[in-house]
């Protein structure tokens, strides 16, 4: 086989591509991989894949994860990595990584390719389905693998099998209800330096499967003893497989600690392998079966009713001797042994089940928590299910009795440096949860979420109050199976692509100018079009001139539009809004305000009505969503004889606004088939007409309070229109503006932005809108105004301000406090509400705000105080309206 | 994420709908109530542990709105059904083993 | 190699271990026959409530009826995010009441709970975010609470593994910060409290589920419990997660839904983040707990369910969010997730007080938030119970505000409120 090197804290090592880190740092000797988190104690190897509590470490090349065990990472050319005291870090710069996934369904979705999940696969396959199967190791034969044997000849066959997929490094991480699973496949750590540039690290699978099997096998259990955690002690199948199969030749002589059959045959393993096995010490009273016949044939000793009590080590802190007591005479003796293997017995892979909230049974026999769970929908097989395969006949046994110094060395959370004794004082101090010693002694919270410490609590647990292991019940599992990278689940969804960006078909033409966007919601929207070197001030001063003295235009796009029709449009619209629809004449558009059940202004817009039985409602650009949402639900749910029919139209029709003293003119040049005079086209009208041949609908709407219109155009004509516009608009001054001008303008006129203006409080009357609520009939909503406190005095009111000092725009959501009224005895200041909106209005020379105030509509001409940090503002309550009063302007 | 059959459309994630909490509850005619009648329309929702008849639509795909049965501690899911028609049976209890899939 | 693996911080380190545990909690009692009040609900809030009961209001033939094990609940599974920087003046006085307390509790109770006071950064993406965040700060600077705009430059310096760059999806507009805001250790505040109110003579009664109430002329009588009938003088109901359930036992509807919240830790990291740091635009609420692991919450899943786990796709989603405030993150691993089972109000606000049984009394709908309030929650609620009328902290989160109008609404101010 040939060999590579790579890099382990900064020194170099020898291994075979493919194989564990782990392996190949044993092969060369080194024992000790790091120190322990807590107590600083040597530690090395234990285990043979994820059940690894002590061998962390941290990838230095490639992306640095930043904790993986030494025991699933691959050697691979330029794998370099760093120990860890079970502590990662986060390196700050850029992991450049690909991560993606991907979704399947499939007929039946095998987990574990050991003997049992194939066995299944094939079962699965014959029966004509389409099967998937997963395993987190590299090639298939699970447990067999392990032994260094090929798979049987039919089984090879099923791995070749044209339906079935078959993924290695794939780990399933949870199980989600109605049989969801998501997996996780390492796709190129493994390659080293040769994986291909473009290929994704992890890729995330989410499998949606008709029928799961679960055959994830068992992790092999240590047993609590004193000094339980120096390296040289290894679990018996991970120190035999180490020897047998990685040719790890350190060890020289071995003392096997066991509770079943498996430590012979793993003893036999590392007899077979030249080391030299002291012996077997056997908890139980005799033992048999082939696997003990085989050992003794070898002539290993074997000595039953015994096992380990302590260990000594030398002076580099690994295992140098072991003391076995006698459990009928509690005599001790001593045997030098540089390895001790212990078999504790199986503790089958339970995770994925407890996931969705099955329950493992203890099976005495098994000495182990099965999950027999069977549902035409869901199966578990081998080990987990309680087929074990050998001859194991465990005994329950989790080690011997520790007096309380011996006590304080019994590691049962290696990576949390937990100890037997701090077990015995959780129980002290008065709990008997499982979960309660969980946390108070924090083991089964390290990275291995207690893959093997959790049993050993179970098991000190029954110790101490003589219980069994059914009666405690096991530590509850939680997704994810394995720790999972965040990149790995953030995927793609990064940068532009963690949320989708909205733009209007003008987008571009907004890039060009030089527009400044503001996010809203997911759209992108020009906040403002600064000339060079000029900030935001000045823009929006130049851009509200333009509008209100001679013409300027915006792209309104985003506003939502939903298209309703159906002979009982109109009654629909009366329920909906909270003022009559019915009654507008066709051609004609009317403001309208929507409420919740709750009475609670919700959304506002125009509706023009095209037809008899059509209408085109427009709603704020963030609302679109909610309110067809709220339309469907209405008509579906309680309206079912109403014949409407509602259509999301928003990115069908583009609206560009033309506002200002010469809008009409300026149109006018465009628009030939069509007379825009004041007479033949009033306000609040909407026209049929064409520009260049190109159907528009145009509305006499304005949010500005001048003369306006807006021309609604399909989608993709409106970057000619607003082309042609421009191109014309130049000798007329055409000034292009955004949102933040939008606001000056309608704020000046008192029209309220919902969600600005409101804050999910405020009925149509708070808003000084009763003219907006019908008297005549009946709408969502309008009960709720009956209830006492939505009909109280002293609600908060829409009100104008005028700063005291006209320069000074006071900060939005500064409150407003009663004059001179400083804070109580408790600290706290009395306020009387706060200011929605506030700006500079370049036409009024002066600041301006809209304020909700209690009781405000009664309190015109009174002054307050705004405290903003430590100056007291002055403002004077004033109607919300601040600019032509009289409407003269819009026509 | 559910898997919740869409009378229209069959099995779908349920990323692709928008809850509708407890179905069933009419638009009372609001005139006729006092105001805690008219409060308990607005916020009581059933919220059982166990079978709940509760609201769907399936707003990523067909836009309609449906009633099912489903389960609030196992998440078992049971027949659907559409709005205006006989609400089906609750299905029957759990197994001792704990949840079907 | 440590200085391209650290940022800014420290290479490998040696860990802190967590202070000892004292050698006894509480005692584990069997049910008396009767008691002067019972307490349904071993959670925080219960166990604040009996405290509260015995030291402020010398009831100490007290119970708290726990139907697993003790906290288990909410309080074993949320964030630990305290604050009380809240919009309205009734949300802000409560939760202010409750940051005072926690300001001396470990000396109240002579018990640690790593209350660490460092910090709760609130970030705003938009302009309408900003404006709504600046309310926020507006407010509570009238109502006494400490909290300060920061520019993103300054959330930068606080935090500087954060991306404040204009290029990201939603950038950092800016943040509102309360520096006395933080975390504490929550099964230790749960457990500090059972000691106590053990130590002044409360019995703290696990595993038994309360199944039904004694109620003769409307009055309450005693609880129907797994272990038998307790009679009861009064009974509060400080059952998170199932307090609608137990309304319907005692004869009334409580306008709750049930819903679970995840949450999700990473193994132990290098410290890289002092302050907690919460984005309700982007749905991400994190801090560094003591022993170096990332703490994050989640969002709430779409539908009523008891189960106490959450869809994947929450997780994910917010993963993807979480790389976008903290490109350093993509190396963390997600070790574990989990899911509570919250009670969300219409207003995403508490209830607390009397009900329509008499000297039956509810507390409830503290929905993905209430954990901050564990102190002044049982001290209301205590009030409230000894009394028989609200503690004028209380007052406004009485059950009959969702007929009268007069909600609270906290929605307006984050979908999910930590
Ligand atoms: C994932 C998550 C994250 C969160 N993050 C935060 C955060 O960062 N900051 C914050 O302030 N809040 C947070 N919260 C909310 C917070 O956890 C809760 O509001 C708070 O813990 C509620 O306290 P409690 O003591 O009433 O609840 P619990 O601890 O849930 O206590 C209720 C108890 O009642 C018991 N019970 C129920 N029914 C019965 C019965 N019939 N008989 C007897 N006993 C019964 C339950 O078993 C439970 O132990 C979060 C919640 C979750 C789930
Ligand atoms: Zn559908």
């Amino acid at each position: 086989m040939s060999e590579i090197s790579f890099s382990f804290d900064d020194k170099s090592y020898k291994g075979h591509p493919g194989e564990p880190m782990a392996a190949a740092l044993l092969r060369s000797g080194l024992l000790t991989i790091t120190n322990s988190t807590y107590h600083g104690r040597p530690r090395g190897v234990v285990g043979l894949g994820v059940e690894e509590p002590n061998a962390l470490v941290q990838l230095v090349s490639g992306t640095m994860e930043s904790m993986l065990p030494a025991t699933v990472i691959e050697v691979a050319a330029g794998l370099a990595a760093r120990s860890l005291t079970g502590i990662g870090a986060l390196p700050d710069h850029p992991e450049e990584a690909r991560y993606d996934k991907t979704n399947r369904y499939v007929d039946t979705l095998v987990v574990g390719a050991g003997l049992a999940g194939l066995k299944a696969a094939e079962e699965h396959l014959r029966a004509g389905r389409e099967v998937m199967l997963i395993d987190d190791q590299p090639g298939p034969g699970g447990h067999l693998r392990q032994l260094g044997q090929e798979l049987p000849p039919a089984l090879r066959e099923v791995l070749a099998h044209k339906n079935l997929t078959y993924l290695c490094r794939c780990t399933a991480t949870g199980l989600y209800d109605q049989n969801y699973i998501v997996a996780i496949e390492r796709r190129s750590d493994h390659l080293g330096n040769a994986a291909p540039a473009n290929r994704a690290r992890i890729r995330v699978w989410h499998i949606r499967a008709d029928q799961v099997v679960l055959a994830t096998g068992a992790f092999q259990r240590p047993l609590i003893f004193a000094n339980n955690d120096r390296p040289g002690i290894l679990l018996s199948h991970a120190a035999a497989t180490y020897v047998a199969v990685h040719g790890v030749r350190g060890f020289r002589t071995a003392v096997v600690a066991t509770v079943d059959n498996q430590g012979y045959r793993d003893a036999l393993r590392l007899h077979k392998a030249g080391v030299t096995v002291q012996g077997i010490y056997d908890v139980r009273p005799g033992a048999g079966g082939p696997s003990v016949d085989a050992a003794r044939a070898a002539g290993i000793p074997v000595r039953f009713r015994a096992t380990v009590l302590d260990t000594g080590s030398n002076t580099a802190g690994a295992l140098d001797n072991v003391i076995i007591r006698d459990l009928d005479t509690n005599e001790t003796i001593q045997i030098a042994a540089d390895l001790l293997a212990v078999s504790g017995g199986w503790t089958p892979i339970v995770d994925l089940a407890t996931h969705i909230g099955i329950k493992p049974k203890w099976s005495a026999e098994h000495a182990a928590f099965l999950v027999s769970h069977t549902t035409d929908r869901l199966r578990t097989a081998g080990m987990l299910a309680g087929d074990f395969g050998g001859d194991d006949d465990p005994s329950v046994y989790f080690g011997p009795a520790l007096d309380e110094e011996q006590s304080r060395h019994a590691y049962i959370d290696l990576q949390r440096d937990a100890t037997l004794h701090e077990l015995r004082r959780a129980v002290g101090a008065g709990l008997h949860s499982i979960e309660h010693i969980k946390r108070y002694t924090t083991i089964g919270t390290a990275h291995d979420q207690g893959k093997t410490s959790g049993m050993l609590t179970i098991g000190a647990l029954c110790q101490l109050n003589a219980l069994s292991p059914g009666d405690v019940g096991t530590l509850s599992f939680r997704p994810p199976y394995v720790p999972v990278p965040f990149a790995a689940l953030a995927g793609r969804e990064r940068g532009p692509l963690s949320d989708p960006i909205r733009i209007t078909p003008l987008h571009q033409w907004h890039v060009e100018a030089g527009a400044v966007f503001e996010d809203v919601g997911q759209w992108k929207r020009p906040w403002y079009f600064p000339e060079p070197g000029e900030g935001m001030e000045a823009a929006v001063r130049r851009e509200c001139v333009a509008a209100r003295e001679g013409v300027a235009v915006m792209d309104a796009s985003t506003l939502g539009k939903i298209d309703i029709q159906g002979p009982d449009a109109a009654v629909f619209l009366d329920r909906i809004y909270t003022n009559m629809f019915s009654t507008l004449p066709e051609g004609q558009c009317r403001y309208g305000v929507m409420c919740k059940a709750d009475g609670i202004v919700f959304d506002d817009g125009v509706t023009t009505r095209l037809g008899k039985n059509h209408f085109l409602m427009t709603t704020t650009t963030g609302g679109a969503a909610r309110v067809l949402a709220w339309l469907e639900e209405w008509l579906q749910t309680e309206w079912p004889d109403l014949k409407v029919y509602c259509t999301s139209v928003t990115e069908h029709i583009a609206t560009i606004a033309l506002v200002g003293p010469k809008s009409r003119q300026l149109l006018q040049e465009l628009v030939k088939d069509t007379d825009l005079s004041k007479a033949a086209f009033p306000f609040m009208h909407s026209r049929e007409a064409t520009i260049d041949d190109i159907p528009v609908r145009i509305a006499r709407i304005s949010f500005s309070g001048e003369l306006a219109f807006e021309i609604n155009v399909a989608w993709g004509y409106a970057r000619h229109i607003w082309e042609r516009l421009w191109a014309l608009g130049a000798g007329y001054g055409l000034t292009a503006y955004g949102t933040e001008t939008m606001h000056v303008l309608r704020a000046e006129k008192g029209y309220i932005i919902v969600g600005q203006d409101t804050d999910g409080t405020q009925t149509p009357y708070d808003l000084n809108m009763s003219w907006v609520v019908s008297k005549k009939k009946e709408f969502i909503g309008k009960r709720s105004f009956q209830l006492p406190h939505l009909k109280a005095a002293g609600r908060l009111q829409l009100v104008g301000l005028l700063p005291g000092n006209v320069d000074e725009v006071i900060p939005e959501g500064a409150y407003i406090t009663v004059h001179n009224a400083g804070p109580d005895e408790q600290g706290k200041t009395p306020h009387t509400g706060f200011v929605t909106s506030s700006y500079y209005s370049p036409m009024l020379g002066r600041a301006f705000a809209l304020a909700l105030v209690a009781g405000g509509l009664d309190r015109m001409g009174e002054d307050v105080v705004v405290p903003v940090g430590k100056n007291l503002l002055r403002a004077t309550i004033c109607d919300a309206v601040f600019i032509d009063k009289e409407n003269l302007r819009r026509d | 994420m559910l898997y919740i059959p869409c009378p229209h459309c069959g099995l779908r994630n349920e990323t692709e709908f928008h809850y509708g909490a407890e179905a069933g509850v009419a638009y009372p005619e609001p005139n006729t109530l006092t105001d805690s009648e008219w409060a308990k329309y607005l916020h009581i929702r059933a919220n059982p542990k166990g079978w709940l008849a509760e609201r769907w639509v399936h707003y990523a795909g067909c836009g309609r709105w449906f009633n099912l049965w489903r389960n609030t501690i196992t998440h078992e899911i049971g027949p659907a059904w559409l709005p205006f028609t006989t609400k089906p049976k609750a299905p029957g209890n759990i197994g001792q083993e704990g949840p079907r899939v | 190699m440590n200085d391209t693996l650290s940022p800014g911080t420290i290479g490998r380190r040696q860990a802190a271990a967590l202070p000892e545990q004292p050698p006894q909690l509480w005692k584990s009692v069997k049910p008396k026959k009767a008691y002067d009040a019972v307490i349904v609900g071993g959670g925080g809030h219960g166990l604040s409530t009996a405290y509260y009961l015995a030291k402020n209001h010398g009831l100490t033939n007290i119970a708290v009826v726990e139907k697993g094990w003790l906290a288990g609940g909410n309080t074993a599974r949320n964030t630990t995010i305290i604050r009380s920087n809240y919009l309205w003046d009734e949300s802000a006085a409560i939760y202010e009441h409750s940051l005072k307390l926690w300001e001396t509790l470990e000396e109240d109770l002579g018990y640690e709970m790593f209350f660490s006071q460092r910090g709760v950064l609130t970030l705003a993406h938009s302009v309408s975010d900003v404006r709504s965040k600046k309310r926020n700060l507006y407010a509570n600077a009238l109502n006494g609470i400490d909290s300060e705009w920061l520019t993103p430059a300054e959330v930068k310096k606080l935090v500087p593994i954060i991306n404040i760059s204009e290029d990201v999806r939603y950038p950092v507009h800016g943040a509102t910060y309360q520096p006395r805001g933080g975390i504490a250790k929550h099964d230790w505040v749960a457990w500090g409290y059972a000691k106590a109110a053990s130590d002044l003579g409360v019995d703290i009664i696990q595993g038994t589920e309360v199944t039904g109430f004694d109620i003769r002329n409307n009055r309450v009588q005693g609880v129907h419990t797994s272990q038998g009938t307790i009679a009861a003088g009064k009974v509060g109901l400080v059952a998170a997660g199932h307090s609608s359930l137990l309304a319907e036992l005692a004869g009334f509807s409580i306008p709750i839904q049930s819903r679970p919240l995840q949450a999700l830790v990473s193994p132990l990291l290098e410290q890289v983040l002092n302050t907690v740091v919460m984005s309700g635009a982007v749905h991400v609420y994190v801090s560094q707990a003591h022993k170096g692991e990332l703490v994050m919450g989640a969002g709430t899943d779409a539908f009523n369910s008891y189960s106490q786990r959450g869809g994947f796709h929450v997780i994910e989603h917010q993963m993807a969010a979480a790389l976008e405030l903290f490109p350093i993150f993509a190396r963390a691993q997600v070790l574990r997730t989990w899911g509570g089972i919250v009670d969300i109000a219409p207003d995403a606000s508490p209830i607390i007080g009397l009900t329509p049984v008499e000297n039956l009394f509810i507390n409830t709908g503290w929905g993905t938030g209430g954990f901050k309030a564990t102190p002044g929650s049982g001290w209301v609620m205590a009030h409230t119970m000894a009394n028989g009328r609200p503690h004028e902290l209380n007052r406004p989160f009485a059950l009959d505000r969702f007929e009268t109008g007069h909600l609270i609404d906290e929605h307006g101010a984050a979908g999910v409120a930590h």
